[in-house]
């Protein structure tokens, strides 16, 4: 019996649960969403995802706290970031939009937990503002697969090549042409749109794969999503032609990315259950104000950022009752 | 009406019971030494009575109750007092003891019935037949037995709730209790019920104890007005808040006792070990322990005298296994782990845990992803990650109004953290920093 003793305090079993677990099970739920993108763009897919996860890692080595990439958080902001892009983009903006989303975003609030914004989100919006064109600039179908969508090896700040057929995206074509697109279309993925906005039931099973495994809450999409549904039901039954039908909302744009991997960010969620539904209320309360009513075709991105905002006060607003602290107790 | 509610929240640990479920009670030799604390219970420590080199035997007194919630400490062996000293106590700190050499000759048989029979006692002698026989809560808080007994007047008990929950891991104390001693659990009811004046009592009993629910139910004697009630197995059903919950749907008030909602709640054990000090007419001196875990080679469910080193359990158990690296005082879930083998088994240590090093590694602290699981998790609803958040910074105050108080420590929060946080290290810790900072308030 010379065995030294260790002292610990309790608990002293644990839960299999663990942070890096949950987010390296994130990336390996979007590796999929990237496989499909690759399949509907091209090698283009694979070269903006894998700059913009370059840029998030890379930032978040040299400035973050050691160690961190361990935890695989900056792994899913970069890909995220890469899905949100159109195939075109060149490189050095998707890198450059995944080193401000990580460092002036999440790095310079403290690292891991502490970020109040979606760094992928934040970076999308950095270039959506420096950048407007190139980021709203939609490749059309080329004859072969292996061509690039774009001009992707762009050097900075050089003029973007003119010579590439485009396309619009569904909401752009519905909201400046009025056109539509057929929903088929849609739930296949042979429409324009950024990398992962396409891949609509790749994206709905990896969720369903991430819930089941307990490492996402499944309130916040289901909410965003059956909310996104009810108020837009409502309004294409008070007016089928000027409001688009429901399922054509779940499906277009960057909806079901942002629902299943956006929103679902732990660290810019609220941490209640009941927070979470509203969270995911708010976010598709938004996304259909702006998509219907707003000066842009899609505004998911925004919805999401402007929810992160208001956690904290969502956090506060549903703190759970304390056992025993009903006001109607008594003792019967 | 009863048991359709459950509570909600909660964890569901691996239970490996299995390890002594099926092991039969038997007694281990008597020691070279016992050591009793002096401070063995909630409440007042006991004022020592005996000197040093004084000979005592099994049963006697060896230091008196200190008021009304207070309880003393018998002799558990006959031998000599060897030292009146400090000595490591199964809390982490150290207490006052009493150690006692082990008469090796003595054939260790009490003086005749030094608790008086039941038969005739009105309920204040009960209750003070039972102070005086040293009776504590068994499942691990040894609060006195006879306080429960004799609850404020303005609040009247209606029930007895036995706890035979045993929801922390690996223990099979009051499982195996129930198993072969179920007469004297309904024996321990009678007498409560007789205190009390109490008509109706309920055993709630996880259901991974099928054994015990039906043992319980073919010895139910006709004239009690009892009931056994299987539970759902679920960490921490045998928490006295949720078990009402369980059983009665009722919730009792925060900051409130069981008895305000009419509840006596009391641990199978605590019940059993209450008749048997009437029927063999001993004091508290010996008690039921699982010794188990991967880290002991033969595991088992003892009867030792109070104040048995841990490692002389452990040695009689087969010894530790290569591997063996912390040795836990109580269940995984809210057990003491214990720095030296000297350490006494006392009266409120349930069972002895020896983890191995592949079950105990060292675990990398993440930041709080806010993920909520703690919150899904805390039987009592608080938010853990914003309570976390406040204990590292040493806002205690702040703690407080976030209801640190109801805080039971069950470290389910703990154990569902995917980040590793210690929360519920922090929060004892900040209990005792509030405690001190409105200490040196006033």
């Amino acid at each position: 019996m010379t065995t030294p003793l260790q002292v610990a305090a309790a608990p002293h079993l644990k839960g299999e649960m663990t942070t890096p677990r949950i987010m390296w099970g994130a990336v390996g739920s979007l590796v999929p969403v990237v496989a499909a993108a690759t399949w509907f763009f091209g090698p283009s897919a694979l070269l903006v995802v894998g700059s913009s996860t370059l840029g998030a890692v890379t930032t978040e080595r040299l400035l973050g706290p050691p160690g961190a990439l361990g935890d695989g958080s900056a792994m899913i902001t970069g890909m995220l970031l890469g899905l949100t892009l159109p195939a075109g983009i060149p490189l050095w903006m998707a890198f450059l939009g995944s080193v401000f989303g990580i460092a002036l975003g999440k790095v310079i609030f403290g690292g891991l937990g502490f970020n109040v914004f979606n760094p992928a989100l934040l970076g999308r919006a950095f270039l959506q503002a420096s950048f407007p064109v190139a980021i709203t600039t939609w490749p059309g179908r080329p004859e072969s697969w292996a061509a690039l969508r774009g001009d992707n090896f762009a050097f900075p700040f050089a003029s973007p090549q003119p010579d590439v057929i485009t396309e619009a995206t569904p909401l752009g074509l519905r909201k400046f042409e009025g056109a539509d697109t057929p929903l088929w279309d849609l739930v296949t993925g042979s429409t324009g749109g950024s990398l992962g906005e396409t891949a609509g039931i790749v994206i709905l099973l990896c969720g369903a794969y991430l819930a089941a495994r307990n490492y996402l809450n499944w309130r916040t999409p289901v909410s965003l999503l059956a909310t996104t549904a009810v108020l837009s039901g409502a309004l294409h039954l008070l007016d089928a032609a000027r409001y688009p039908p429901p399922l054509f909302m779940l499906f277009s744009g960057g909806l079901l990315l942002g629902a299943v991997f956006m929103a679902t960010d732990p660290v810019t969620s609220p941490v209640t259950n009941r927070g979470r539904w509203i969270f995911g209320a708010g976010i598709a309360a938004l996304v259909v104000v702006i998509r219907v009513w707003g000066g842009l075709p899609e505004g998911v991105m925004y919805a999401i950022l402007l929810m992160n905002a208001l956690v904290p006060f969502i956090n506060r607003a549903t703190q759970p009752r304390v056992f025993g602290t009903r006001l109607a107790q008594a003792a019967t | 009406m009863i048991g359709r509610n459950g509570f909600r929240h909660g964890v569901h640990p691996p239970e490996r019971k299995e390890l002594t479920s099926a092991v039969p009670i038997r007694r281990m030799p008597f020691p070279d030494e016992v050591v009793l604390p002096v401070r063995q219970h909630t409440g007042k420590p006991a004022r020592i009575i005996v000197r040093r080199g004084e000979r005592v035997e099994r049963g006697d007194t060896l230091a008196l109750a200190d008021g009304f919630i207070s309880s003393p400490v018998h002799a558990s062996a006959s031998g000599t007092v060897a030292d009146i000293d400090w000595w490591p106590h199964p809390d982490g700190t150290s207490a006052l003891a009493i150690r006692i050499a082990v008469d090796r000759y003595s054939p260790q048989v009490p003086r005749p019935r030094l608790v008086p029979a039941w038969n005739g006692l009105a309920p204040a002698e009960v209750v003070r037949a039972v102070q005086e026989a040293g009776v504590v809560g068994l499942g691990g808080a040894a609060f006195p037995t006879h306080v429960k007994l004799a609850p404020p007047k303005d609040q009247p008990v209606e029930l007895i709730l036995v706890n035979g929950a045993e929801c922390e891991p690996y223990l099979t104390t009051d499982h195996r209790i129930m198993v072969e001693y179920p007469q004297r659990v309904h024996f321990g009811i009678r007498i409560m019920m007789h205190a009390l004046g109490v008509q109706r009592a309920v055993i709630g009993v996880e259901k991974n104890k099928p054994d015990a629910i039906e043992r319980l139910r073919e010895t139910k004697p006709a004239d009690l007005d009892v009931s056994v009630l299987p539970l759902r197995v679920k960490y921490p059903q045998g928490a006295e808040k949720m078990l009402i919950r369980s059983v009665l749907g009722r919730e009792v008030p925060s900051g409130k006792l069981p008895s305000s909602v009419g509840v006596v709640v009391q641990n199978a054990g605590s019940v059993a070990c209450l008749a048997e000090v009437f029927e063999t007419g001993l004091p508290l001196v010996e008690r039921i322990v699982t010794v188990t875990g991967e880290g002991v080679r033969r595991p088992a469910n003892l009867i030792v005298p109070v104040g048995t080193k841990v490692g002389d359990a452990i040695r009689y158990c087969g010894g530790l296994t290569e591997d063996a690296a912390e040795i836990v005082f109580g269940g995984p879930m809210m057990g003491i782990s214990q720095a030296t083998l000297d350490t006494p088994i006392v009266k409120g240590t349930t069972g002895v845990l020896v983890l191995t090093r592949a079950q105990v590694p060292s675990r990398r602290v993440y930041p709080c992803i806010h993920c909520g699981r703690c919150l899904d998790a805390c039987p009592v609803f608080l938010n853990p990650a914003l309570l976390g958040q406040l204990a590292r910074k040493g806002r205690y105050r702040e703690m407080e109004a976030a209801h640190l108080a109801d805080c039971m420590l069950c470290a389910s929060c703990s154990y569902v953290c995917p980040s590793n946080i210690p929360l519920a290290q922090l929060f004892q810790a900040a209990k005792v920093g509030l405690r001190r900072q409105k200490a040196s308030a006033a």
